[in-house]
């Protein structure tokens, strides 16, 4: 590669290296500051996972923000500074390369990247540790009972997690059905997790938790609250029509609570639980069936808490 | 160095094609002049651009309040499929096609390219299955509904039973493009490797002719992995197989692997041209050579590579297991090297010199203030316990438009702008388009920087309805879109009003550096005839007082006299 040097003055350039400290410096107090707002863009951490992922994302965005404002400002700075004047249409100077730059930019941008990548790998095991998840093919007919390990150490579980086009249903060892997920505080269940008809994915932001539940597969899943309250669950998985309306709540409560809902849910009888998508598949057929061709939805599963969807949740 | 060890006035073709019109009616027939075939795939997918905005608008007018309330979701889950498919399939990927055509042949002094029939084949395909896919709107049942990334089971779900329905139309417009695609790839690489102007060896070749060279590469290698996945979707769709049909013993997520494995490196195919339409105008608008020229140009195979094995990023939470998700931790995060060597370049380019703010360079810019935004984004998806948290959320929709509208299409408006004068022999007007430039940049800002806080709060993609917490970032993003659309005015009416009365271009308005400024403007049909230039120097020599090629002043005065 041709290399083309200025010749400048001999020396150090102290003005160009106050300058060049005084913009990283600023450069890492705002990104540090940044790093920490990022908390605050997240929802309430509510899981044992929770923190992990957090930390992680704050690192990221300090990082991302130390070179997004490296960056741009050198951007702005060339813009405000490296204009050429009106009807100045001389070249500037011809600095083709500079391999020990060049190589520098290569290697530091990795070492960085590989940092992340180790952090990123650290932290993804942490979250198995935390909650284990192992995906089981089952063959037709198999039922999840004989085919799937649940989790061992789990406090609670399993819990029966499935999912339909658009419900959620939740079934406990007691035999308790219900529309909405409840767990009991620092207590580690686990789920049991199946689709019958399309990829849906089990999502809660509080959680930091997403899997996907594949129909023909069961996927033992494990997971532990870590704070009181009432927390969306979403499908995230585009799962047809009424996919936006597939939500419901997974309610935190003491331990207490928990197995005083659990008992008196079983004394409760099985009444049609929540399905949004079915009201409003109803509507669009009282209209005359007007939109484009649609799955119509599952039966509402019969449960014994059909839940609250319009008590508000936490996140 | 090496140098070209054959004459490239062999593969010519005879242009026009006989009894060919010479006026604009060139544009509606099968004509074989890559520069034609160009604009042809210009004009197209900027009509497309059109239909595909106005598509996301409605999306968006349903977004602005947070009930499913302006149409049915059926009928939200078509516009979105078709939204996103339209945009990929009719835009950007014949939009680039139409950048390779116009610049390729004129870049490394070629009369066209290497098979101009297949050329204009591969165009005429395009139109052919626009109407396929656009006719799925009149079939039972209406158009696609499942997504451009068409996940079975949901789409081999067939709630009518019809053959004809608009997912069957979409996998045959799909693989249609797929085979444009592949034509227009054999034709690029042959045509770099073969037909370069005597002296212009690799590494005397401009960035853009690397960048592009490295994305068709990536469709050859990638493609037939969506196209196989494709067909087994259409048996599964139409014939009842059960390749991906869990109830037949099939595995849903197979599919995915052919799909990413393909439709990760194409976000590649769509940005390396980009990438060389920033290092080629940052040196024009900043008068310096590239900085790190062969860094730059080797970076892009570097990309090309690496992309090929990042795919699983994409599945982090369908039931990957740990290994693997460690291994594609690391593939992707070393992505970010050789795209953060190109961006470094640009800044080492822009240092010290004597930049001008015009419209192209404008576009350049905001690009590249995107991409780092975007760019940081990606590596944060690349990490799997954050992506599992945003992954399939409105996260990703940001990332995903920083990268595709942000970059790409900021790229494309630059190169327009930029080679405008060339290959129309008009000159824009300025103003016009510098108020496009603050219409799209604010616009596209309002419009996707918000949709990172939704994503990161928890709002999924693809919804037609969402929880009232969302409801603030959805109605700035709304306002973002419906700017726009009020953007692409000024930009439709410089094109159409300069192009009938701008001033007339000279050869080389903007003192560039390249073989195709020592053409007139617009070029002859077959550039430079039997009188191609001998390179003699590396691109971008701009300060250097270097000619590019022998006899330079020669050419200089005959393109300004044509």
């Amino acid at each position: 590669m041709t290399s083309t040097t200025p010749k400048g003055k001999s020396g150090w350039p102290i003005r160009l290296i106050a300058v060049i400290l005084l913009a990283t410096a600023s450069d890492a107090l705002l990104s540090y500051q940044v790093s920490q707002w990022a908390y605050g863009w997240l929802p309430v951490p509510a899981s044992t996972a929770a923190p992990y992922v957090d930390d992680l994302f704050s690192l990221e965005v300090g990082i991302g923000a130390f070179i997004f404002f490296g960056c741009t400002g050198f951007i702005l700075w060339s813009v405000l500074f490296n204009r050429a004047e009106k009807y100045d249409e001389s070249d500037g100077l011809p600095i083709e390369g500079n391999n020990t730059l060049e190589v520098t930019w290569t290697v530091i941008p990795f070492i960085i990247v590989m940092i992340l990548a180790y952090q990123a790998i650290h932290v993804s095991e942490t979250l198995s540790a935390l909650g284990p998840k192992v995906k089981y093919d089952v063959e037709g007919g198999l039922s999840p009972d004989t085919a799937v390990v649940t989790g061992v150490r789990a406090d609670i579980g399993p819990i029966d997690v499935i999912a339909r086009q658009w419900s959620w249903e939740f079934i406990y060892p007691n035999g308790v059905h219900s529309s909405e997920l409840h767990l009991p505080l620092d207590q580690r269940a686990n789920f049991r997790m199946s689709s019958e008809d399309v990829i849906h994915g089990f999502f809660v932001p509080a959680f930091r938790l997403k899997q996907d539940i594949v129909p023909g597969s069961v996927i033992s899943y494990s997971i532990t609250p870590t704070r009181e309250g009432r927390y969306r669950l979403r499908d995230s998985q585009f799962s047809g029509a009424y996919f936006s309306q597939n939500q419901t709540d997974v309610v935190v409560e003491s331990e207490d609570v928990f197995n005083a809902w659990l008992k008196q849910s079983a004394a409760n009888p099985l009444v049609p639980g929540l399905s949004p998508g079915t009201a409003l598949y109803n509507e669009r057929l009282a209209k005359g069936n007007k939109g484009w061709a649609t799955v119509p939805p599952a039966p509402p599963p019969m449960v014994n808490d059909p839940g609250n969807p319009d008590a508000p949740h936490d996140a | 160095m090496t140098t070209t060890k054959y004459d490239p006035r062999v593969l010519k073709a005879p242009h026009p094609v006989p009894g060919a019109p010479d006026n604009w009616k060139r544009f509606f027939t099968f004509n074989t002049d890559a520069k034609v075939i160009g604009i042809q795939y210009m004009g197209l997918s900027l009509f497309f651009l059109l239909v595909g905005g106005l598509l996301a608008m409605v999306m968006r007018g349903e977004l602005i309040t947070p009930p499913s309330d302006l149409v049915d979701p059926t009928v939200y889950n078509g516009l979105y499929t078709m939204h996103g498919t339209v945009m990929l399939f009719l835009f950007l990927f014949p939009i680039l096609n139409g950048f390779n055509n116009l610049l390729i042949p004129t870049m490394i002094g070629a009369p066209d390219m290497a098979f101009p029939k297949v050329n204009a084949a591969a165009f005429w395909l395009v139109p052919v299955f626009a109407v396929v896919l656009l006719s799925s709107f009149f079939v039972p049942g209406g158009p696609a509904s499942a997504g451009w990334w068409s996940y079975p089971p949901v789409s081999i779900q067939n709630p009518l039973g019809h053959f004809l329905n608009g997912e069957f139309l979409w996998i045959l417009a799909v693989a249609l493009s797929g085979i444009s695609s592949i034509m227009g790839a054999i034709n690029f690489v042959t045509t770099i490797i073969r037909m370069r102007a005597p002296g212009m060896g690799f590494f005397r070749m401009p960035v853009f002719v690397w960048t592009a060279w490295a994305a068709q590469t990536l469709q050859l290698v990638g493609l037939p992995a969506l196209t196989g996945g494709a067909i087994m979707l259409l048996f599964d769709l139409s014939f009842g197989t059960s390749f991906f049909r869990p109830e037949g013993g099939g595995d849903p997520v197979l599919y995915q692997h052919f799909f990413w494995f393909y439709s990760h490196p194409a976000v590649y195919v769509m940005v390396l041209p980009v990438f060389g339409i920033f290092s080629e105008l940052i040196t024009v608008y900043s008068r310096k050579p590239l900085f790190g020229y062969k860094f730059v140009a080797i970076a892009s195979f570097i990309i090309t590579f690496l992309g090929l094995i990042v795919w699983v990023h994409h599945m982090f939470y369908s039931g990957t297991p740990q290994w693997m998700r460690n291994i594609f931790i690391v593939t992707t995060m070393l992505i970010a090297v050789p795209t953060g060597v190109k961006v470094f370049a640009w800044l080492g380019t822009l240092w010290g010199g004597k930049i001008r703010l015009t419209t192209p360079m404008l576009f350049v810019l905001g690009g590249v203030v995107n991409f780092i935004l975007g760019g940081i984004t990606g590596i944060m998806l690349g990490t799997a316990p954050v992506d599992i948290h945003v992954g399939n959320t409105y996260f990703v929709v940001a990332h995903f438009h920083y990268v595709i509208f942000n970059t790409i299409g900021f790229g494309i408006f630059a190169g327009i702008y930029h080679w405008f004068p060339k290959f129309t022999g008009r000159m824009y007007y300025e103003g016009l388009g510098k108020i496009h430039f603050v219409l799209t940049f604010i616009g596209a800002t309002l419009n996707w920087l918000p949709m990172h806080w939704a994503g990161l709060y928890g709002m999924p993609r693809r919804v037609a309805s969402y929880d009232p917490e969302f409801a603030i970032w959805n109605v700035i993003a709304s306002i973002g879109a419906f700017m726009l659309g009020v953007a692409s005015i000024p930009f439709i009416l410089n094109i159409v009003s300069s192009w009938a009365r701008g001033a007339k271009a000279s050869a080389n308005p903007w003192n560039a550096i390249g073989l195709e400024w020592l053409l007139p403007s617009p070029p002859p049909a077959e550039n430079f005839e039997d009188d191609v230039p001998t390179v003699i120097s590396e691109p971008y020599g701009y300060g250097l007082g270097k000619p590019l090629v022998k006899d330079e002043e020669y050419y200089i005065r005959r393109s300004m006299e044509a």
